[in-house]
């Protein structure tokens, strides 16, 4: 084996994770083992990205990738974690919550509830054992494995996720809350896997929540696929606070029938190492997409976003908009992509990513990508990357107010452009009052900081948000 | 309205190219094939000092381990290397009476493409040098230009007449090992012009090359090289055609520019290659390396590009700007109509203090083809207070062609602003109803309409060409309604 | 004296502007700043508020005695100076409430008082808007944004009321406004007016000045006050054309 394969140790523990969950030892999801296998080919066969690859030019995998992390690829007493797994409460949120620590899901009684409108929400795995039709009908046909090696790698060593299923005509009002926790003694690579089925006419609002709760470094994998039924909608937010040890890699798939509304909104608060990527394919006439994010980041934070939209139908409408505030060594990474096909016509599409260098040493990197075959469209995008408008500055300051809360507050207005899209009153309140902090470094100041990354003691606590 | 767009478009696709005609001139061709002989054969044909043999050989080694590039939106067909011919000269005849006499078969070639090498006929203000597959056969305005200074000739009177020159600029903005085509050129190139505009002049008049390629099978490799000393201005312009044969040519060209402090040069091309036939046969594969390096402070580099022809264009002029308030332009407009693609754009890296570059990118696609921006705009740390504004839009016309833009945008400090906005839809049925509604056929308005949307970018070429290229946009797109 | 202004020349790139500017405003008056286009009115704005990009290069401004050059523009306004935009800045995502509030709070700060009650300030903004019958959704949306020209320039005259400037400046508050808005923009100047502040008027026309009554007019022209008189000065003004001025100008 040549050295720069040894520079990345998964390489050598994946083939024993792949057995101890799906070969001779494991046995999970029998149903799937050729599925898996393949993916497992797959990745084999692209390997981890590096920098060389086109989409992979502004990130680097490298450093993140060196260390020795494990796999639980054992089952756990789930009594054991309950208490350790803490409750990522946005105050006064009225939400159904779902646990996800170390990859698996954490449930107290049952791992799968059936409500009485035929809404199914629970453990994936335990959704392949009851119901295997109707999650291998939709299971991996979004996120792609032949052309993605996390989506191959996930697809091959997943443990369990979230499944939803809601049942045509139902509407779900209280938003689904799901945590993916990380943080234990050692390092940890984490794959999680989430299945969301919305049939026609559907309604479901879904607030996936990554954090970590001590400074443990870990690397999460984690795939999320969303089929939306004709005239369905989804609100979807992601929220991402993790430690700056860590790695985040998460990938949303969504495929839009006829009418359906998708509406992502990505918030990045804190991380080491974040990548998004969102494929939203509109597949059905007169679908539409928001795909919102906002990110924060500073000292060596790396946060890239990738966005792939597929207008393969005539009439539908996508509207990006990712806005970042980028302080100390941080690097971000937007690359939009807006693929128009021959027949798609009468697509309206628009993409935009703006930023903030608050630093010389910080740095963004930004590609937004047009391809278009049709020619009945509007498309436009647009990226900006420099300062505070000098106009509104001087307006602002001419009501007296001091120059830094000047900045302050237009930097806080360039963010609330997205966040206040956020349609859940206590969460957009709660996710402003951060931003809010996090602008003015409040949540960078190590004491002060509930992620106490530095702090190289155990730290087990109960997460209120309402005193970040 | 269908019935009439398919009409239309149909009409777009069968305007024919006005330059197809092959003149039978006897010529001189190296053997087809590439290696260090091809090489040494083209060097020693034109005489050339020993070093720059040694520049093309290192040149010829590093590109024998470079790819083809395939980043760019292109669907290319295999070019086979072995089977071009790299030189191809026009034979002198022997009763010619001195060196500076053109054979008249040639004077009609440029005359039936309309350019005339004779001065008293040409426009007063407009210096040529007319090449010929790989050979420049005449340069006009020699004289009067050197009353001012103004070193303008072909490239190999340059290399013989001014070596020093040569010697330090070949290679300065665009090196051997560039990139593949670029490597290609250094190794091969025959002939081009050669520019100098010493410190404080103005150019009187705008200069001007004319590349033509004649000969079959043959690949034009020609070499621009411009220096501009401190506070001199010069605008030049370049035009280019060839037959309508059903094989595809190369054209692999280097134009490399030098802006002192103060200096500015405004560059200007209206590229008309041969494109192929409406079942994209043959054309010319363009792969150019333009660049300019804004070297001296408050210097400004402007490129000004209208490209209608050839089959595959991938090109992308480029300003470094180096000296601090420095500035660099690109504006262009990019019609491609058939088979035909183009993925060009333009690259401005911001070295210096306070500099600022200005990209406008309009696209035209029809037929079957398609048509990609591509360009990147850096920030380096140390170009502080500096700006980039850039506008790229796609206008469609038919539903089988493809319009496609990808910047790149890398921002590294805090007080420079880097803005892109693009755009991509169809012509406005307002627009081409409006003008209707007043009269005007529908063939005509969208001439029209698509001239007002390239005008931005037609007013900033010289005059000369301004006129050639909106007549060019025009039998382009003729008739043409999305 | 509330504002001195002694031979004040401005310049911006390198081209003067104003060429000499001599102007005092003591409190309880209304001045008004009349002139054509392009003579250096909205500089004199920018120039007494403090906005970068104007290189002073003669003369001082004394604001209650004291020389505010070096002053930042906040200062300048928890000092008292409101300036009135001829464009108003869209701001988006700013609350006009919380940018209000801002404001207020550091203008006390400023004076070291205390940050002002929430229930004190709903009170204030309520009765202000009355003042330039400001209709309560205005004040829910980000900072002018999508504001229409009047919304906007009433917007200018509410946040004067809040913040009680000693002086104020407006600059061509009357421009695009239709006759309605032009009495309200004009009535709740008229309603702060006290002995104990100014206000500079700057305008192109005589028609705000039938509403907002001057104690003193000055012709601004080509960067200099070349006439100035009381407020029938204005009226001869809107009879004779600035041609007259131009005229006027040249004999001497």
């Amino acid at each position: 084996m040549s050295k720069e394969l040894n520079s990345i140790p998964v390489l050598d523990s994946i083939p024993q994770w792949f057995d101890a969950i799906v070969g001779k030892e494991g046995n999970a999801f029998k149903g799937l083992q050729n599925v898996r296998t393949s993916a497992l080919e797959d990745f084999n066969r692209l390997g981890f990205p590096n920098k060389k690859m086109e989409k992979w030019r502004s990130t680097d995998l490298k450093n993140v990738l060196s260390f020795d992390y494990s796999m639980a690829t054992k089952d756990f007493l789930m009594k054991d974690i309950l208490e350790e797994v803490f409750e990522c409460e946005v105050q006064e949120l009225d939400s159904y919550v779902m646990n996800l620590y170390k990859g698996r899901f954490v449930y107290k009684e049952s791992p799968l509830h059936i409500l009485d409108d035929g809404v199914i929400v629970g453990s994936l795995s335990a959704a392949f054992d009851k119901y295997p039709e109707l999650v291998e009908k939709h299971f991996g046909k979004y996120a792609k494995t032949e052309n993605n090696a996390f989506n191959a790698l996930n697809t091959a060593l997943f443990l369990d996720g979230l499944f939803v299923y809601i049942p045509k005509n139902v509407k779900v009002e209280k938003p689904l809350q799901l945590i993916n926790a990380v943080g234990t003694t050692e390092d940890v690579f984490v794959q999680n896997r989430n299945l969301i089925i919305l049939e026609e006419n559907s309604q479901l609002t879904l607030i996936h929540c990554d954090d970590s709760y001590n400074y443990k470094r870990s690397f999460t994998n984690s795939v999320t696929e969303i089929v939306l039924g004709a005239n369905a909608s989804i609100d979807h937010y992601r929220l991402q606070n993790i430690n700056n040890n860590s790695s985040l890699k998460s990938t949303v798939a969504v495929e839009q029938a006829r009418d359906s509304r998708l509406n992502t909104n990505s918030i990045i608060l804190n991380g080491g190492l974040i990548r998004n990527e969102s494929f939203v394919t509109l597949n059905g006439e007169g679908a539409h997409a928001d795909i919102l994010g906002v990110y924060l980041a500073d000292k060596n934070q790396h946060i890239d976003n990738q966005v792939y939209v597929d207008h393969a139908v005539p009439h539908c409408t996508s509207n990006e908009l990712f806005k970042g505030i980028l302080d100390d060594y941080a690097r971000a990474v937007f690359n939009g992509h807006i693929l128009v096909r021959r027949d798609a016509q009468e697509t309206l599409a628009s993409q935009n990513n703006a930023n903030i260098i608050l630093t010389d040493k910080a740095m963004i990197n930004t590609k937004p990508f047009l391809e278009i075959y049709a020619d009945d469209v509007k498309c436009s995008h647009g990226a900006t990357v420099g300062q505070l408008d000098d106009s509104a500055l001087f307006y602002i300051r001419q009501r007296g107010i001091s120059e830094d809360n000047a900045r302050m507050l237009l930097m806080y207005a360039f963010a609330a452009e997205v966040t206040q899209k956020i349609k859940i009153d206590s969460l957009r309140e709660r996710v402003e009052d951060m931003v809010k902090k996090r602008l003015r470094g409040e949540l960078s100041i190590c004491d002060q900081c509930v992620l106490q990354c530095s702090n190289p003691e155990k730290y087990n606590f109960e997460i209120d948000m309402s005193k970040i | 309205m269908a019935q009439d767009e398919k009409r239309l478009i149909e009409e777009v696709t069968q305007s024919e190219y006005k330059y197809g005609f092959v003149t039978d001139i006897e010529t001189e061709t190296a053997p087809k094939g590439l290696n260090e002989d091809t090489v040494r054969y083209i060097s020693t044909q034109k005489n050339e000092p020993e070093w720059l043999l040694e520049h093309r050989l290192k040149a010829f080694r590093k590109w024998k381990e470079m790819e083809q590039p395939n980043w760019a939106h292109l669907k290319i067909a295999e070019i086979d290397f072995q089977d071009i011919i790299y030189y191809a000269a026009p034979k002198k005849k022997k009763e010619l009476a001195s060196l500076d006499e053109v054979d008249p078969e040639l004077i009609d070639t440029f005359n039936k493409l309309g350019i005339s090498l004779e001065e008293q006929k040409r426009l007063s203000n407009v210096a040529v040098d007319a090449v010929i597959d790989s050979v420049s056969v005449k340069t006009t305005f020699t004289d009067t230009l050197a009353k001012h200074g103004i070193l303008f000739c072909s490239f190999s009177d340059a290399v013989k007449n001014y070596p020093d020159l040569v010697k330090k600029y070949l290679g300065m903005a665009v090196s051997p090992s560039d990139n593949f085509f670029a490597a290609l050129n250094t190794a091969v190139f025959s002939d081009g012009s050669f520019c100098y505009i010493p410190k404080g002049v103005r150019s009187p008049m705008e200069l001007s090359t004319y590349f033509r390629i004649n000969a079959a099978n043959t690949g034009q490799f020609e070499r621009t090289l411009i220096i501009a000393e401190e506070g001199s201005y010069v605008s030049y312009m370049e035009g280019c055609t060839a037959p309508q044969r059903d094989e595809n040519q190369l054209h692999a060209a280097i134009v490399e520019i030098i802006a002192m402090k103060d200096a500015e040069v405004k560059y200007s091309t209206v590229q008309n290659w041969y494109p192929g036939n409406k079942e994209g046969k043959g054309g010319i594969y363009n792969f150019v390396t333009k660049r300019g390096i804004c070297k001296g402070d408050h210097s400004k580099i402007s490129w000004t590009q209208v490209e209608t022809g050839s089959a595959i264009t991938w090109k992308y002029p480029s300003c470094i700007l180096s000296g601090d308030n420095s500035v660099g332009e690109f504006y262009s407009v990019a019609v491609t109509n058939n088979y035909q693609q183009a993925d060009t754009g333009s690259k401005m890296i911001h070295l210096g203090k306070n500099t600022k570059s200005t990209i406008i990118s309009k696209g035209i696609s029809a037929g079957h083809s398609n048509n990609s921006y591509r360009g990147l705009v850096k920030m380096t740390k140390r170009a502080t207070n500096s700006r980039n504004y850039s506008q790229c839009d796609s206008l469609l016309l038919g539903d089988q062609c493809g319009a496609h833009t990808f910047p790149y945008i890398e921002g590294a400090n805090k007080s420079s602003i880097i803005e892109h906005e693009a755009t991509t839809s169809k012509i406005s049925e307002d627009q081409l109803f409006y003008c209707q509604q007043r009269g005007i056929s529908q063939e005509s308005a969208v001439g029209l309409i698509v001239n007002g949307y390239a005008k931005e970018v037609l007013n900033k070429l010289p005059m000369e060409f301004a006129v050639e290229a909106q007549k060019l946009l025009s039998i382009s797109l003729e008739g043409s309604v999305g | 004296m509330l504002l001195q202004i002694k031979n004040l020349h401005v310049s911006i790139n390198g081209k003067e502007i104003l060429r000499g500017i001599n102007l005092e405003v003591n409190k309880g008056e209304v001045h008004a700043i009349m002139g054509p286009n392009g003579t250096g009115k909205s500089t004199l704005a920018n120039v007494i508020a403090g906005k970068e990009g104007y290189e002073i290069t003669q003369g001082e401004i004394l604001y209650n005695g004291k020389d505010i050059q070096k002053m930042p523009p906040e200062v300048r306004a928890q000092e008292g100076i409101f300036l009135g935009f001829q464009y108003p800045v869209e701001i988006p995502g700013v609350s006009m409430t919380n940018f209000m509030r801002t404001s207020l709070n550091e203008i006390r700060k400023y004076h070291g008082q205390e940050p002002i009650p929430a229930k004190e300030f709903l009170a204030r903004m309520a009765e202000k808007k009355e003042l330039v019958e400001i209709t309560a959704k205005l004040t829910n949306r980000s900072v002018n944004e999508g504001f229409s020209g009047g919304e906007k320039k009433k917007n200018e005259i509410y946040q004067m009321a809040m913040l009680e400037p000693q002086l104020a400046i407006l600059d061509e508050t009357d421009s695009g406004l239709d006759i309605d808005a032009l009495r309200i923009v004009a009535n709740g100047v008229n309603k702060l007016k006290t002995s104990e502040n100014a206000t500079v008027v700057i305008t192109h026309y005589q028609r705000l000045l039938d509403y907002i009554v001057p104690d003193f007019v000055h012709v601004l022209f080509e960067g200099k006050v070349v006439l100035s008189g009381g407020k029938e000065l204005a009226l001869e003004l809107e009879e004779k054309g600035y041609d007259w001025i131009k005229k006027e100008t040249e004999k001497r």
